[in-house]
């Protein structure tokens, strides 16, 4: 079901946010879908870079319910590849600070029974606590 | 001698005389050593005009000053009169007492008159010091070179031709006709390209106008706009042509026995010729050559087959290139461009994997489709990938190559009407179909079932087991990735600059875009014209274009040229530079400092070439001893203008000099005028062609004579005649601010301004800026002028 996108002062802020969060001028991507192409993992991404991109740019913000900016592991190849020279991954990381300072935990720990938290790695720990990615 | 000085006064129908008394003028005036100090309510009419008419006749004037308007609106008009006097029209100085005084100064009646006086002051003693300047011509032929023998250089030539010119037209390679000869057929309409293009190629070769020099190459131009000297090579053909029918015939007996096979470079490659051969069936001229990269009596010294049957004799192994030298007076440059070398992309795999292809080789791909059997299989599935090497910054081309879209859908309707059954995707950024015609030929081709998917491509692989080519992209609109194994897999290649072009900017010193293609003298107006007078531009060398383009920008060349050349001579304003040979001690400074090479050395001296001199002033500062001048903007004639503004300063008044580069600063001027606004009466406006005619010992000469300030009011470089101005400029008040400050003279009292004839408040804020800042700053002292005098 297509979504009504209100493009109000909201989306310019999220936009302007990112913007300068990632240092990347993101109303130039002109959407060839280059960083989609080549990304490596792009087979459990839910949107394609690309795609993250667009919803940036007009200001989307349901964009940081998305797994792709977690997936990206700043491999570079779509930044050398970007015809309009943007880098895409610098993007993704402005979307995961986003996140990361809104201090949301996604697992309350306390839930967790005290013999599991025993046996489970640190890392996914900490990965489980502000990401939850899979 | 004694001069003869009449001076007019205009009331300019009360627009002067209700703020200026021009009666004081008039008693001002009459303490001079003039001849006739006349006031007429409005000097433009036509009785005015008589009044000096009558008195040159009269009286014998020598020397006329108005002051009236700008010399923008009637300096033309009052040269005219004095002309038919029997007056040269040089001798001539315009106070522009309206403009400058009765309009800014509208409220100030008193100052405006003070003002006044001044300037007719200035005007008085600069044309006591002006002396008769003849306007020059020079003669022109009607010899044009056109360089490059595509479609946009044979257009051209063909046009000049019919139009009487004799041209020369040169082509590198071994036949006219360029790209378009390569392609199959044309986009939007699919002509066949060869078929459009040979009988204007047949026609070249036929021109009783046109010499046609082709497998030769342009090595070095010197020279202007009247007389380009052209070196060029000719590289060896080896076998005599047909003159007469006593050499090569034609007979095709030396190709048969030719044991050499070569990839045909006029294919591409994609079939093999002979080293002995005709470059193509449609060739022009339709000559037998050797290719000495292929011949087996060039490359292993052991075959000469041909030479032992040639029924002729006309095989001449020993044949040497052959220089040629020769005088034109107009060129156009039809270079052309280059297909950008898909290697740049390496994630397409164009060197690695046999079944990826260049547009270009698409072209004679599908050229030879209906063979049986065809050089080239094309298999049934097929992608275009679009924008390989156009629009990447990656690769360092930001411009978008304007063809690839339409060639792209021109070769894959093509080949989906010959083989129905064939599946083809062309892979887009964006689909430009600009041109007439254009989108309902894409529209057509959507018709027929190819395949448009938004996404340009990330990657082509091959498949270790199966060999087959596998791309990777993005479908944008549908958010897919596509994997998908292809036959054959074509890159739609963009434009651009070819060496021939890259070696003609250099050598005719032409201005470069930023995409590397030869800059335009305007993007509007001159869309043919270059930086150079006399050389024309026409086809891709000046960016990608299509055919349509290409003819409709020849054809504009050609016209401009015919113009060019239509009057058998060219005016030059006298107002340039000049040498005093016995001053010029031949240090050779000015050489270099010319922008326009027009100064050579010449029996140890510095010379002038006055057809290519464009008076702009600037050597003048590079002369350590004063020996070079500009007519009509003489450093004595400066001098007296700069000295005649300052000479009734008041001790407890404040003065600026202003000057005011004509084009721009001079004109934005008389439009603040026009407007009635007001700026500081304190800032005097002196007339200069540009910013850099300042040498610093003129600057320095203000000073001492008691300016305060001195402002340089100079075009914006990117739209003057003059480039180089602003810098040359800000590189004499250096000097001149080292010497102030030697001097011990404080303030930041020299500034250079760059001005459009739009900033009007602009040139009001910087002058009241100018004029309050030197209220506040000390007045120079007689001791600190007196060391200023001391540096020069």
């Amino acid at each position: 079901m297509p979504k009504t996108i209100v493009l109000d002062k909201k989306s310019v802020n999220f936009l302007k946010k990112i913007t300068e969060l990632s240092g990347e001028i993101i109303t130039l991507c002109d959407q060839c879908g280059t960083c989609s192409g080549g990304c490596p993992v792009i087979e459990d991404m839910d949107i394609t870079p690309s795609q993250l991109m667009r919803m940036v740019l007009i200001g989307d913000q349901t964009v940081l319910q998305s797994k792709t900016m977690w997936l990206c592991a700043t491999c570079n190849t779509c930044t050398v590849r970007c015809p309009r020279g943007l880098d895409v991954s610098k993007v993704a990381e402005a979307l995961r600070q986003t996140t990361l300072r809104q201090s949301i935990d996604k697992v309350k720990i306390d839930e967790i029974p005290k013999e599991e938290l025993a046996e489970l790695p640190q890392i996914a720990l900490v990965a489980a606590f502000r990401k939850l990615t899979s | 001698m004694t001069m003869k000085i009449g001076v007019y006064l205009c009331q300019c129908g009360g627009n002067i005389s209700k703020v200026v008394d021009l009666e004081k003028t008039k008693k001002f005036v009459e303490n001079k050593d003039i001849e006739i100090v006349q006031i007429h309510s409005n000097m433009c009419s036509g009785a005015g005009q008589k009044l000096i008419t009558n008195d040159i006749e009269n009286l014998g004037l020598d020397k006329i000053v108005v002051a009236a308007c700008s010399p923008h609106f009637h300096e033309k008009t009052f040269r005219a009169a004095m002309e038919k006097a029997g007056l040269n029209p040089h001798v001539l100085e315009i106070a522009n007492l309206r403009e400058h005084v009765s309009w800014p100064l509208k409220k100030q009646p008193e100052v405006a008159t003070k003002k006044a006086n001044d300037l007719v002051n200035i005007a008085i003693e600069k044309v006591s010091l002006n002396y008769p300047l003849e306007q020059k011509s020079f003669k022109m032929e009607n010899r044009v070179l056109v360089i490059g023998g595509g479609i946009a250089g044979i257009q051209a030539s063909l046009d000049l031709a019919d139009a009487g010119k004799q041209v020369t037209l040169i082509e590198k390679e071994p036949s006219i006709g360029g790209k378009m000869a390569l392609l199959t057929k044309t986009f939007p309409t699919e002509d066949c390209a060869a078929c459009i293009l040979s009988p204007k190629m047949a026609a070249i070769a036929a021109h009783p106008n046109i010499k046609l020099l082709t497998n030769t190459m342009v090595t070095n131009t010197s020279g202007h706009r009247l007389h380009f000297e052209i070196e060029a090579e000719t590289k060896p053909k080896f076998i005599n042509p047909n003159i007469d029918m006593d050499e090569c015939l034609g007979c095709f007996q030396c190709q048969m026995e030719c044991p050499v096979d070569y990839p045909d470079d006029w294919e591409l490659g994609i079939v093999d010729r002979k080293a002995i051969y005709v470059p193509a069936s449609l060739a022009i001229p339709y000559q037998y050559m050797i290719d000495p990269n292929s011949c087996l009596h060039f490359t292993e010294d052991s075959c000469s087959i041909c030479a032992d049957i040639c029924p002729q004799k006309a095989i001449d192994f020993e044949q040497k290139p052959e220089k040629l030298k020769f005088t034109v007076d107009n060129i156009i440059v039809a270079t052309g461009y280059d297909t950008i070398d898909p290697n740049i992309k390496p994630m397409f795999g164009y060197d690695k994997y046999k079944n990826v292809v260049t547009g270009m080789e698409m072209e004679r791909i599908v050229d030879h489709l209906n063979e049986k059997p065809p050089p080239r299989d094309i298999g049934e599935k097929i992608a275009f990938i679009q924008c390989v090497g156009s629009r990447d910054e990656q690769v360092g081309n930001e411009y978008c190559s304007r063809v690839c879209c339409m060639y792209a859908t021109k070769l894959a309707s093509l080949v989906k009407q010959d083989r129905p059954e064939s599946d083809i995707y062309i892979f887009y950024t964006d689909m430009r179909a600009y041109g007439k015609g254009f989108e309902e030929y894409y529209k057509r081709a959507q018709e027929m079932g190819i395949k448009y998917i938004r996404g340009k491509v990330a990657e082509v692989n091959q498949d270790p087991e199966t060999n087959n080519l596998v791309l990777k992209a993005e479908d944008t609109l549908s958010r897919q990735i596509i994997e998908s194994e292809f036959d054959l897999i074509v890159l739609s290649n963009g434009l651009q600059p070819n060496k021939s072009t890259e070696f003609i900017i250099d050598s005719l010193k032409l201005a470069k875009s930023p995409d590397g293609f030869i800059k335009e003298a305007h993007p509007k107006y001159k869309p043919v014209d270059t930086d150079i007078e006399g050389v024309f531009i026409a086809g891709t060398a000046q960016g990608p274009k299509d055919i349509p383009d290409t003819v409709v920008q020849a054809g504009a060349a050609a016209a401009r040229v015919i113009g060019t050349l239509s009057k058998g001579e060219f005016d030059v304003d006298p107002v340039l530079a000049f040498v005093e040979t016995d001053v010029c001690d031949g240090c050779e400074k000015c050489i270099n400092a010319c922008p326009k090479h027009a100064l050579k050395m010449n029996s140890g001296k510095a010379e002038v070439d006055e057809a290519l001199c464009v008076g702009g002033g600037s050597c003048i500062s590079s002369c350590p001893v004063q020996a070079i001048d500009l007519h009509d903007f003489t450093n004595s004639q400066m001098s007296a203008s700069v000295f005649a503004s300052l000479e009734h300063k008041k001790k407890d008044e404040h003065r600026i000099i202003l000057f005011a580069d004509n084009a721009s600063t001079y004109r934005l001027a008389d439009t603040i005028g026009v407007k009635k606004m007001t700026y500081s009466h304190e800032v005097y406006i002196i007339r200069t062609p540009s910013g850099s005619r300042i040498s610093p010992n003129l600057m320095l000469q203000a000073f001492i004579n008691g300016a305060d300030a001195i402002m340089i009011g100079d075009n914006i470089s990117k739209s003057s005649s003059f480039p180089w101005s602003k810098d040359i400029s800000l590189e004499n008040i250096k000097a001149v601010n080292n010497k102030l400050e030697k001097a011990g003279i404080k303030g930041d009292r020299l500034k250079y301004y760059e001005f459009n004839s739009s900033m009007l408040k602009e040139f009001v804020i910087e002058a009241d800026k100018m004029a309050d800042y030197v209220q506040q700053l000390s007045k120079i002292t007689d001791e600190e002028l007196n060391r200023l005098k001391e540096t020069i």
